[in-house]
C-alpha cells in the first residue's frame, strides 16, 4: 500500500473519503430499516466531514510553508481502458475548499439526523442517506482531483447526485421541472469544461494539472481567452451567476433543506473553486479584460441576486437569490485580484483574494445556517410561504436566534464574519486608487458603491425575512402551533452559528490558515501584515489605511452597557413593566391579517425597480351597494422574471424551432439515414485527403 | 495609536450630553423660525428622563426581540460615535474601526429598530421599518461614495487619519471634489436623520411618518433608549460632516489649550449645520415618498462626479 503514514493530512482525507463511501454504502445495505439507515448515513458524514474537517486544516497548517504537495493513492481502477491513473492531489488551494465543505457538511450531517426522521414512513431515508454521502463525497473529490479526468468524473457524479436529490420530492410537478432544469444547465456547463480541458490538453499533452499549470502561461493569447471564456461560462453556470443563475432559485428551494443548505452553502462554491484554480493557477498573467468581466459579472449578480431575493415571499427561494448576491460579491474580490495581478499590484492582488475566499467561507457557513433554520421552519409550519408564518420567535426560541445572527451575517452588520469579508472588499476597492490604472481608479469606487447598496437591500430583505417569519401574530394555524425541532437540528445550527461569531471575531486565525493558499495563487502571504496589536486588529496591510477589531467592537459595547445599567439605577428603578395589546386604533383588536405582509413590506422597492421588475398587479372587487364596502377582494400581484420572459424563452423558442426543422431529416426510412451515413463517409474521406 | 480611557470615558459623556441638545435646538430654532415660541431646548433632556421614570407596557405579540433591540439601536450609534474625532484629530476607538464601521454599526442599529417595529405586529411599524430599510437602501450608496472620496483622498478610511491628513497643506476647503461630497453627504444626512425632505420628525400622522412609526409600541426605558439612540446617531452623522470636511481648530494634541478652541471650534460648527437643518426644515415640504429616490439619487450623482473630478484636480 503506498499509503505514507507520516502524512497526517492524506490520512485523513483517506478517512474522510473512506467514510462518505462508507455511509453511502451503508445505507443502501439498510435499505429496509430506515431508522438504522438514517444514523448510519448521516452519523457516517458527520465523522468523515470532521476527519475532513482535520485535514483541510493540517494540509493548510503544514503548508504554512507554501509548499504544495500531493499524495497518490492506490489506482482505484486499474483496469480503466486509458492509462489515466487517479490522481488525487491536496495542495494549498484544494485544502482551503475542502474546509468549506467540511465545516457546513458537519453542521448539516448532525441536523439531517434529527431533520430526516420527518421522512420515515413517507420516503426512502436510506436514498437520501446514500446520496447525501455521495454528494459530500464527490464534492470533495473536486477540490482534490489531480487531474482533469478524475475531475470531471467527480464533477459529473456531483452533478447526478444534486440532481436526484433535487428531485427527492418528486410527485411534484415544480419539483420535477427544477430538477430538469437543473439537469440542462448543469450538462451545458460541463460541456464548457470539456471543452475548456480538451483545449488545455491539446495544448500540454497531458490532463494533469500540474502541467496545466507548467504550461497555461505560455499558451498563445487567442487560446487563452477561449479556456478563459469556456471556463468561465461552466464554472459560472454551476457558481449561479447572473445570467446563467436561472436554475438555481428553481432547483435550490424544492429539495430537502439539509441538501438546500449544501447546495447552496458548498455546490455552487465548486464555481469559485474551478475560477481560482483555472484563473489563477493554471492560465498565468492575466489580460486586463478577464479582470474586467469577473468584476463586472460580480457586481452585476450580487446586485441582481439582492433585488429577485426582495420580491420573493418564499423563504428558501429568498436565501436562493442571496446565493447568487454573494456569489457576485465573492466574484468583485476574484476579479478585482486579476485586475491587480495584471497591473503588476501582488500585494492588493493577494488582499482582494482573501477578501473572496474569505467570504466564501463565510457564506458557505451562513447560508448553510439560514438554509438549516428555513428547513426547521418548514418542518413546524409545513410551509415555505412567508405570508403564512410569523410569532415563530415565541415558538421556536433557539431556530429564531440562530436564524438572526445568520441574517445579520449576511446582511454585514459587525460585530459577524459578514462585516469582516465585506470590509476587506471594500478595502481592496479603496486600495485600486493608489494604483496609475485609470480603468480601476474608475471602476472600484463605483463597483464599492454598488456593493453599499447591495448590502443595504440585504439588510432590508433580512428584515423582512426575519420579521415576517419569526415575529408578531402568526399569520395561519400551522405557524400559530409550530413547535422547535429536535435537539441535534438545533445542535446543528448552533455550530455554524458559533462559527459566524468566532470568524467574525478572530478573523486572523483564518487568514494564516491562507497563507499558503495565497502563496500558492498570487506569491505573496498578508496574515502577518494584515494583523496589527498581537493578532487582534485586522489591519489593511498598507500602513496607516484602516483597520478594524470586531472583538474591540463588541467588548466596547458590552463595556457600554454600563450606561443603561446606570439610568436604571439612577431613574427607572421603580418602574413596573405590564403586558399589554398593540395600540390598535380603537378597533376590536388586531388580526394577523391587519400586520405587514412580505409582499407588503418589499413594496416601496418594487416601485422603485419598477423598471426591471415591471410588476403587474390585478384586483377584483365584488360588492353589493357601495365599492368602499367590497365583499370578496382578489389581489394578485407578478414581477417579472427578466431573464426568463428576455433571454431564456426566446432562446427556447428558438432550439424548438430549429429541431422542428431538423425533424424532417429524421423521417423514420433506413434509406435516408444510409444516404446520409454514406454522404458523411465521402465527406470524411475528402477531409482526411 | 493606542486606547485611552480617559479619552473614552469623555467622549462617551461628550456624546450623551450633546446628543439630546442638538435635537432640542434644533427643534427650538424651527419653532422661532416659524413665529411659534416652540419647546426649550432642555426639553429632550427632560424627556428622556420622564421616560425612564415611566412604567412599560410592552405588546403581548412582541418576542424577545422586542427588549433587545433598544439596547442594541443605543450602544451601536454610541460606539460609532466613539469611533469619530470630535474633539481631538484621534478618536477613542480609532483602532476598533473606521469610517466603514461606523456605517455598519449604524446599519445595525437600524436593522434591529426596524426589526422592533414589526415585532408588535401592528400596521403603523412595519410600515415605518419597510419604508425606513428602503430609504437606507438608497441612500447608502451615496453616502458610501462621498465617503470613499474622502478616504481615497487621504488614502485611509480610518477616520483620524483622514481629518489629519485634510489639514495637510494640500486640503482646500474649496475644492469642488469636497464640495460636492459635502453636499451629497449633507442630503444623506437629511435622509439618514429623518428630516423634512425625506421624513418628518414632528409628525404623528400615521401615513406620513416613517422614523415615529417603528417608535410606536415602545414605552418607558425602551423608548427613552431609543430616542436617545436616535439623537446620537443625528450627532455622529453632524460630526462626521463638519470634522471630516471642515476640520479647522480640531486639537491635534491633548493639550488644555488646544482642547479648548477645539471644544469652540466644534460647537460654532455643529451649530452652522443644525441652522442649515433648520433652513432646508422650514423651506422644504415633505416628499412623496416615492419622490423621495430622486433627491437620494441626486445625491449619488454628486457624490459620482466628486469622485470623477478627483482624476480632475489632483
Amino acid at each position: 500500500m503506498p499509503y505514507n503514514m507520516e502524512f497526517s493530512p492524506g490520512v485523513l482525507l483517506a478517512l474522510a473519503l473512506t467514510g462518505y463511501l462508507l455511509g453511502a454504502a451503508g445505507a443502501l445495505a439498510l435499505w429496509k430499516r430506515p431508522r438504522a439507515a438514517r444514523w448510519w448515513s448521516f452519523g457516517g458524514a458527520f465523522v468523515a466531514a470532521t476527519c475532513g474537517l482535520c485535514a483541510a486544516i493540517a494540509a493548510l497548517v503544514q503548508g504554512a510553508d507554501g509548499s504544495s504537495w500531493s499524495v497518490k493513492l492506490p489506482q482505484l481502477m486499474a483496469y480503466l481502458p486509458m492509462d489515466i491513473p487517479m490522481k488525487l492531489r491536496l495542495d494549498s488551494l484544494g485544502a482551503f475548499f475542502v474546509l468549506v465543505v467540511s465545516l457546513p457538511g458537519l453542521a448539516v450531517s448532525l441536523y439531517s439526523l434529527g431533520y430526516a426522521r420527518g421522512f420515515e414512513g413517507c420516503r426512502s431515508v436510506a436514498a437520501l442517506g446514500a446520496l447525501f454521502n455521495v454528494l459530500l463525497l464527490a464534492m470533495t473529490l473536486v477540490f482534490v482531483a489531480g487531474n482533469a479526468f478524475l475531475f470531471l468524473i467527480a464533477w459529473e457524479v456531483m452533478a447526478l447526485s444534486s440532481y436526484l436529490l433535487v428531485s427527492f420530492e418528486h410527485e411534484k410537478p415544480e419539483t420535477r421541472r427544477a430538477g430538469v432544469l437543473f439537469f440542462i444547465m448543469s450538462h451545458i456547463g460541463t460541456g464548457c469544461l470539456i471543452l475548456g480541458f480538451l483545449l488545455l490538453f491539446q495544448a500540454t499533452g497531458s490532463l494533469d494539472f500540474g502541467q496545466f499549470h507548467a504550461a497555461g502561461g505560455g499558451l498563445p493569447a487567442g487560446k487563452r481567452d477561449a479556456i478563459f471564456l469556456l471556463f468561465l461560462t461552466g464554472f459560472g453556470v454551476k457558481a449561479g451567476i447572473v445570467p446563467l443563475h436561472i436554475w438555481l432559485p428553481a432547483a435550490h428551494p424544492v429539495a430537502p433543506s439539509n441538501v438546500s443548505a449544501v447546495m447552496s452553502g458548498v455546490l455552487i462554491k465548486t464555481g469559485i473553486y474551478g475560477m481560482a484554480r483555472v484563473f489563477f493557477d493554471f492560465l498565468g498573467a492575466p489580460p486586463n479584460w478577464w479582470g474586467v468581466t469577473v468584476l463586472t459579472i460580480g457586481t452585476v449578480s450580487a446586485l441582481l441576486g439582492v433585488l429577485y431575493a426582495l420580491m420573493e415571499h418564499d423563504l428558501k427561494r429568498l436565501l436562493a437569490y442571496h446565493s447568487i448576491e454573494n456569489i457576485g460579491i465573492i466574484l468583485m474580490g476574484l476579479g478585482a485580484s486579476l485586475m491587480f495581478v495584471h497591473s503588476g499590484h501582488p500585494a492588493l492582488a493577494t488582499l482582494a483574494l482573501i477578501a473572496g475566499l474569505y467570504h466564501t467561507l463565510n457564506h458557505a457557513v451562513f447560508k448553510a445556517l439560514l438554509f438549516l433554520g428555513a428547513g426547521a421552519v418548514l418542518h413546524a409550519t409545513h410551509t415555505r410561504n412567508m405570508e403564512e408564518m410569523g410569532g415563530l420567535a415565541k415558538r421556536m426560541r433557539w431556530t429564531a436566534l440562530f436564524f438572526l445572527v445568520g441574517a445579520a451575517a449576511i446582511s454585514a452588520l459587525p460585530p459577524l464574519n459578514g462585516f469582516v469579508s465585506e470590509w476587506l472588499t471594500y478595502q481592496s476597492l479603496l486600495q485600486g486608487f493608489g494604483t496609475t490604472e485609470s480603468l480601476i481608479r474608475l471602476m472600484f469606487p463605483i463597483s464599492g458603491a454598488l456593493l453599499a447598496l447591495t448590502g443595504a437591500l440585504a439588510a432590508a430583505c433580512f428584515v423582512k425575512a426575519f420579521g415576517i417569519t419569526f415575529l408578531a401574530q402568526p399569520r395561519s394555524e400551522s405557524a400559530r402551533q409550530a413547535q422547535e425541532g429536535s435537539r441535534t437540528m438545533l445542535l446543528g445550527q448552533g455550530i455554524l452559528t458559533c462559527a459566524c461569531v468566532f470568524l467574525g471575531l478572530f478573523p486572523m486565525l483564518l487568514l494564516r490558515l491562507l497563507d499558503p493558499v495565497t502563496q500558492q495563487l498570487t506569491g505573496e502571504q498578508l496574515s502577518g501584515q494584515l494583523t496589527t496589536a498581537g493578532g487582534l486588529v485586522l489591519s489593511t496591510g498598507v500602513p496607516g489605511a484602516g483597520t478594524i477589531s470586531m472583538l474591540g467592537i463588541t467588548v466596547a459595547g458590552l463595556g457600554l452597557l454600563v450606561v443603561p445599567l446606570v439610568l436604571w439605577l439612577a431613574f427607572g428603578r421603580r418602574a413596573r413593566t405590564r403586558i399589554g395589546p398593540t395600540w390598535d386604533c380603537g378597533l376590536q383588536g388586531l388580526t394577523p391579517q391587519m400586520e405587514y405582509t412580505a409582499t407588503g413590506f418589499s413594496k416601496p422597492i418594487r416601485m422603485i425597480f419598477k423598471a426591471l421588475f415591471r410588476p403587474r398587479r390585478e384586483v377584483q372587487r365584488e360588492y353589493d351597494f357601495s365599492p368602499y364596502y367590497a365583499t370578496t377582494l382578489r389581489f394578485e400581484s407578478h414581477v417579472e422574471e427578466v431573464f426568463q420572459t428576455r433571454i431564456y424563452r426566446p432562446l427556447n423558442l428558438l432550439v424548438l424551432r430549429f429541431s422542428r426543422r431538423l425533424r424532417a431529416l429524421q423521417a423514420g426510412s433506413i434509406q435516408a439515414y444510409l444516404i446520409y451515413i454514406f454522404i458523411t463517409l465521402v465527406l470524411l474521406l475528402l477531409w482526411t485527403l | 495609536m493606542n486606547l485611552n480611557p480617559l479619552a473614552i470615558v469623555l467622549q462617551t459623556a461628550l456624546l450623551l450630553a450633546l446628543a439630546p441638545l442638538m435635537s432640542g435646538l434644533i427643534k427650538n430654532w424651527k419653532a422661532k423660525l416659524q413665529n411659534r415660541r416652540g419647546p426649550r431646548i432642555w426639553q429632550p433632556y427632560a424627556d428622556i428622563i420622564k421616560f425612564l421614570r415611566k412604567d412599560m407596557v410592552i405588546s403581548e405579540h412582541a418576542s424577545w426581540v422586542f427588549p433587545v433591540a433598544p439596547y442594541v439601536v443605543f450602544i451601536s450609534a454610541l460606539v460609532a460615535g466613539l469611533m469619530v474625532p470630535m474633539l481631538t484629530a484621534q478618536a477613542p476607538l480609532s483602532l476598533f474601526g473606521g469610517v466603514l464601521a461606523v456605517i455598519g454599526l449604524l446599519a445595525l442599529g437600524r436593522f434591529f429598530l426596524a426589526l422592533g417595529g414589526l415585532d408588535p405586529g401592528s400596521a403603523f411599524g412595519g410600515m415605518g421599518s419597510s419604508r425606513e430599510m428602503t430609504i437606507a437602501a438608497i441612500a447608502e450608496p451615496a453616502m458610501m461614495l462621498a465617503i470613499f472620496t474622502v478616504a481615497i483622498g487621504a488614502g485611509s478610511t480610518d477616520l483620524s487619519h483622514i481629518v489629519q491628513a485634510s489639514q495637510g497643506p494640500m486640503w482646500n476647503m474649496l475644492n469642488p471634489t469636497h464640495a460636492m461630497a459635502f453636499v451629497a453627504l449633507f442630503i444623506v444626512l437629511l435622509a439618514e436623520t429623518g428630516r423634512i425632505p425625506v421624513d418628518n420628525p414632528a409628525t404623528h400622522l400615521e401615513l406620513t411618518m416613517i422614523h415615529e412609526a417603528m417608535l410606536l409600541e415602545y414605552s418607558g426605558r425602551y423608548l427613552a433608549l431609543m430616542e436617545w439612540g436616535a439623537s446620537i446617531k443625528q450627532l455622529v452623522l453632524m460630526t462626521l460632516l463638519v470634522n471630516v470636511f471642515l476640520p479647522a481648530g480640531i486639537a491635534t494634541e491633548a493639550s488644555p489649550g488646544a482642547l479648548a478652541v477645539s471644544a469652540g471650534a466644534f460647537v460654532a460648527k455643529l451649530l452652522v449645520v443644525a441652522a442649515e437643518v433648520v433652513l432646508v426644515e422650514t423651506t422644504n415640504a415633505k416628499l412623496r415618498l416615492f419622490r423621495v429616490p430622486d433627491l437620494l439619487s441626486a445625491a449619488f450623482v454628486l457624490a459620482t462626479l466628486a469622485l470623477l473630478s478627483t482624476f480632475l484636480f489632483k
